[in-house]
């Protein structure tokens, strides 16, 4: 226990020490997270538009000639009813509708209250935030010059999720940024911190101790995992402060599950530095074996629907595929265990098929 | 557990690809000794040395250490023995104490424990406990590396190519520890390309390019050399190395350092004898103020000279 | 411009408040054999980086063929050969590819490439391994071969950074031979060993301790300034002054 104990200080002590590896673990994910955030803003021109006018009079005139006459706005249809816009939402052709009352002119005279549904298309909530933001403004100023001093404007909005409901949401990208985060930390550094020693030739004078195999990497992995836990809580918080990314699921269960896939990065680079002789050598395993298939087959950046069929297959393989189906599902859909049990199984079969593989070929001596 | 020698190898052999790196190598260091492997790189020394400590299995052949068998029992054998390897094999950004303390904890031992042990070497290392070893001079790295492979109080030391880089005076300092722990009773094995270094050892075994080639107490291979050897002083040295190696009789000709020595073909010719031919040799070449006397063979000659019997590969 | 080979005057190195190397002044002769000695961190390697013109002093001044080496490190550069026992020849390049690639580098003609390496390969008996992997050859020959690569442009002044260390007697003993042979035909050597006997090889040697020179002059000259028997002596009497002998 001592001899682990102190292995775990020793690896401790290295980390804190190593000030530029360090500065980059801690502070890239939440950086990534303002660069994802801010890039995948769509260029808000030209939205689709309906206005739902069951009774025109000068006023809604005026209003359909604004909308019309705005560069932001694309005024696809007046409609009468609100029947058609279900459809219409879900096929994607409009993104946005007003839903205007009766007798529009006769309340501005009168100062009425004057209640206008503003419905968007919210399943990519950042946009929807900035079309909802545009729609307000044209009313509001509508409204302002139709009756300067009045103050009957009731703008109801709301974003109905439900009409796009394969969720091709941008806040998406946070579940994947935590698995990339997590997969440098637990694999690639795992797998560098071991080849070091082998490169250094401190491992030789490891072999030679009494301690185990094992216990040197569960000390090696040790200080990583709590650094891996402290940069997910930072990309987290990041998430939900500059972008009001959603935390619908329990907590608890989030940081389990990322506990889960801590261990199997973990395990992935432990098979990772058995196989690589030189740092070097881990590092490009890591990244081409490991990062590449994070990034472009588990959903992170391409949806998986649009991959060919054959890299889908292969995709499920790659862990993180499974992990973003279990964080999502926590994060935006807030689903619990009950429905997720089965991703989280495939997860724990996979860590526990990477650490009988990897601790099979520690080495207990050299050559 | 009693056993009869400290180290017992038979018939060593391990092979790199077509490289027999270890090439039947059998030896045998007694309890309490101080055991020397000399030898320049390339000879098998750190192959032979990593056998010894569990980190490399042999091809062919078998040792024991402390009467264990060193591929069966090496976990056994791991909580026995100190190890210090050729490179400086500690960690740069970790200080003395830190790296002294993470050795002591590997054992699951800790360093107040130690400090009778490693008390001599402590002294001198002690003013820079809190440096990082990385900014340790090459003498100090090697005296922080014998202190952490002396830290759990191992019953065998070994230690290869612990002086190497290191200037003269710090490998004479290292040297004098070494008698220190020697009289302690621990039995040390070291391996090292100096060949001054071997009169300090009870025994060596010279090595060359996997095999040994004689092994025995300095002072006796520097008995047992089988011709007459001669320094030969003065002159311009290039000149007289020349004509030197052009005397019908000479077997080899080497400088050392400031003078030449020679070894003659003939076994049955006495060292004397041999001077005065060489004086008439030298004289007649018209080569003026040379000196030539007969001298007791050192290491370094006997193993040049047997490396020469040993066909190069 | 100094007819010395070397010529160092008050040559200083300071990194922050630690003096590397202390105002030191010596010179080297044409063809001469000069043995740079000193325990490790003494500043043999400071001052040595600084003569061939990889680090720049901080106060005085040194000409190495004539070249000031803080102005002109250039074409000392151009009229210097250097080895260095931790990196001298590419080991997964062959004999040949290494000797072509330096040449290169040192702009020597091609056909004096194929002439010199005619000969560099006879004379230290590789003939028949031009084209072996230079990680495939015994590490005596390695270093023969570096030496003489090292000198394949013909300059004036080569410096040797321990370039025998760890290697068998014999092959240290020939190395020297082809030391003498370069210095016997006019180049100077500057060389820096562990191995006191190898500085009795030296025309004249220096002995370097905390940075400054202790002491200096031949081999003969510098046991009997310090009434030692042996340079052993005298190297354990400068740099531990308490220490008995």
């Amino acid at each position: 226990m001592k001899a682990f104990l102190g292995f775990v200080r020793k690896e401790t002590l290295h980390l804190l020490r190593d000030r530029q590896t360090l500065a980059i673990l801690l502070l890239l994910p939440p950086l990534q997270v303002l660069i994802f955030g801010f890039a995948v803003r769509t260029d808000v021109r030209k939205i689709p538009i309906v206005l739902v006018d069951p009774a025109p009079d000068v006023a809604t005139l005026e209003l359909r000639d604004r909308l019309a006459a705005s560069e932001r706005f694309r005024l696809l249809a007046v409609a009468p009813s609100t029947q058609v816009l279900d459809a219409q939402f879900r096929s994607g052709s409009i993104r946005q509708a007003l839903v205007l009352p009766r007798d529009v002119e006769r309340r501005l005279g009168r100062g009425d209250s004057l209640p206008i549904q503003l419905l968007t298309d919210g399943s990519d909530p950042n946009t929807g935030g900035i079309m909802q933001g545009y729609a307000t403004a044209v009313v509001q100023r509508w409204y302002t010059d139709a009756v300067p001093s009045g103050n009957g404007l009731r703008i109801d909005a709301s974003s109905r999720l439900r009409y796009n409901p394969t969720l091709e949401s941008s806040h998406l990208f946070v579940p994947g940024l935590v698995a990339f985060v997590l997969t440098i930390m637990s694999a690639m550094m795992t797998a560098i911190s071991i080849t070091r020693e082998k490169e250094t030739g401190t491992m030789e004078m490891l072999l030679v101790s009494p301690i185990r195999p094992s216990a040197i990497v569960a000390g090696k992995v040790t200080p990583y995992v709590v650094l891996a836990f402290v940069s997910v809580l930072l990309v987290l918080i990041a998430a939900r402060t500059v972008f009001q990314v959603p935390q619908r699921g329990s907590l608890a269960l989030l940081l389990g599950e990322c506990g889960l896939y801590i261990l199997t990065a973990l395990a992935l680079g432990i098979v990772i530095s058995t196989q690589a002789p030189t740092q070097r050598t881990a590092m490009i395993f890591a990244l081409a074996g490991l990062m590449m298939p994070t990034m472009l087959l588990s959903g992170f950046i391409f949806p998986l629907d649009s991959l060919p069929v054959w890299l889908r297959a292969i995709s499920n393989v790659v862990p993180a595929r499974w992990f973003l189906l279990i964080v999502r599902g926590i994060m935006i859909k807030g689903a619990g265990l009950a429905t997720l049990w089965q991703e989280t199984l495939i997860l724990v079969g996979m860590t526990a098929f990477f650490l009988i593989v990897g601790s099979r070929k520690l080495a207990i001596r050299l050559g | 557990m009693t056993y009869e020698h400290a180290v017992e190898t038979e018939g060593l052999v391990r092979r790199f690809g077509d490289d027999a790196a270890l090439d039947q190598v059998s030896l045998q260091v007694e309890p309490g000794e101080l055991y020397g492997v000399i030898g320049p790189d390339g000879s098998g020394k750190t192959t032979l040395f990593r056998i010894l400590v569990t980190l490399l299995l042999p091809d062919a052949g078998a040792a024991r250490v402390l009467g264990r068998d060193v591929v069966r029992d090496f976990w056994d054998l791991r909580t026995r023995l100190g190890y210090m390897p050729g490179r400086f094999s500690l960690y740069p950004d970790l200080s003395v104490a830190e790296n002294l303390g993470f050795f002591a904890s590997l054992f699951d031992t800790t360093v107040a424990e130690a400090r009778d042990t490693i008390a001599p070497i402590w002294l001198q290392l002690e003013p820079f406990s809190s440096r990082r070893a990385g900014a340790l001079s090459g003498g100090m790295k090697q005296k922080l590396a014998l202190c952490c492979a002396l830290v759990h109080r191992p019953e065998i030391l070994f230690l290869d190519e612990p002086t190497t880089g290191v200037d003269a005076v710090s490998r004479k300092e290292f040297w004098d520890l070494l008698g220190r722990l020697k009289d302690e009773g621990l039995p040390i094995v070291v391996s090292t390309p100096y060949m001054d270094e071997a009169s300090r050892c009870d025994r060596v075994s010279l090595m060359q390019q996997g095999k040994l080639l004689v092994t025995d107490r300095p002072g006796e291979i520097g008995r047992r050399y089988p011709r007459p050897l001669l320094a030969v002083r003065g002159g311009q040295i290039l000149g007289l190395l020349g004509a030197l190696r052009r005397f019908p009789h000479a077997a080899a000709v080497w400088p050392f350092g400031d003078s030449l020595h020679y070894t003659d073909r003939r076994s049955d010719v006495s060292p004397e004898a041999v001077a005065r031919e060489l004086m008439a040799y030298v004289d007649s070449a018209g080569l003026a103020g040379v000196s030539i006397q007969p001298i007791a063979a050192g290491i370094e000659d006997a193993f040049m000279w047997y490396m020469v019997q040993e066909p190069a590969a | 411009m100094s007819e010395h080979a070397i010529d160092s005057r008050e040559l200083t190195r300071r990194f922050g408040d630690f003096t590397a190397v202390n105002a030191i002044t010596f010179h080297v002769e044409q063809g001469e054999v000069f043995g740079f000695l000193g325990a490790n961190g003494a500043g043999k390697t400071t001052a040595m980086r600084m003569l061939i013109g990889l680090l720049v002093p901080t106060s005085g001044s040194a000409t190495v063929a004539g070249f000031d080496i803080s102005s002109q490190a250039e074409q000392v550069r151009r009229r210097i050969g250097y080895m260095s026992q931790r990196f001298s020849l590419y080991e997964d390049l062959t004999v040949q590819e290494n000797i072509t690639l330096y040449g290169g580098i040192y702009g020597v003609s091609n056909r004096d490439i194929v002439t010199r390496t005619g000969e560099i390969l006879t004379r230290i008996g590789l003939q028949d391994a031009g084209k072996e992997l230079v990680r495939e050859i015994p590490l005596g020959w390695k270093q023969q071969l570096a030496f003489c690569v090292a000198l394949l442009h013909r300059p004036g002044i080569v410096f040797l950074d321990e370039p025998t260390g760890g290697v068998d007697p014999i092959t240290r003993r020939r190395f020297w031979e082809l030391i003498y042979e370069a210095a016997a035909e006019g180049t100077s050597v500057l060389v820096t060993t562990h191995y006191l006997d190898e500085a009795e090889y030296c025309n004249r040697i220096s002995i370097m301790v905390d940075g400054a020179i202790a002491a200096m002059g031949t081999p003969a000259e510098v046991r009997s300034r310090h009434g030692a028997a042996t340079l052993d002596e005298v190297f354990l009497r400068l740099t531990r002054p308490g220490a008995a002998a």
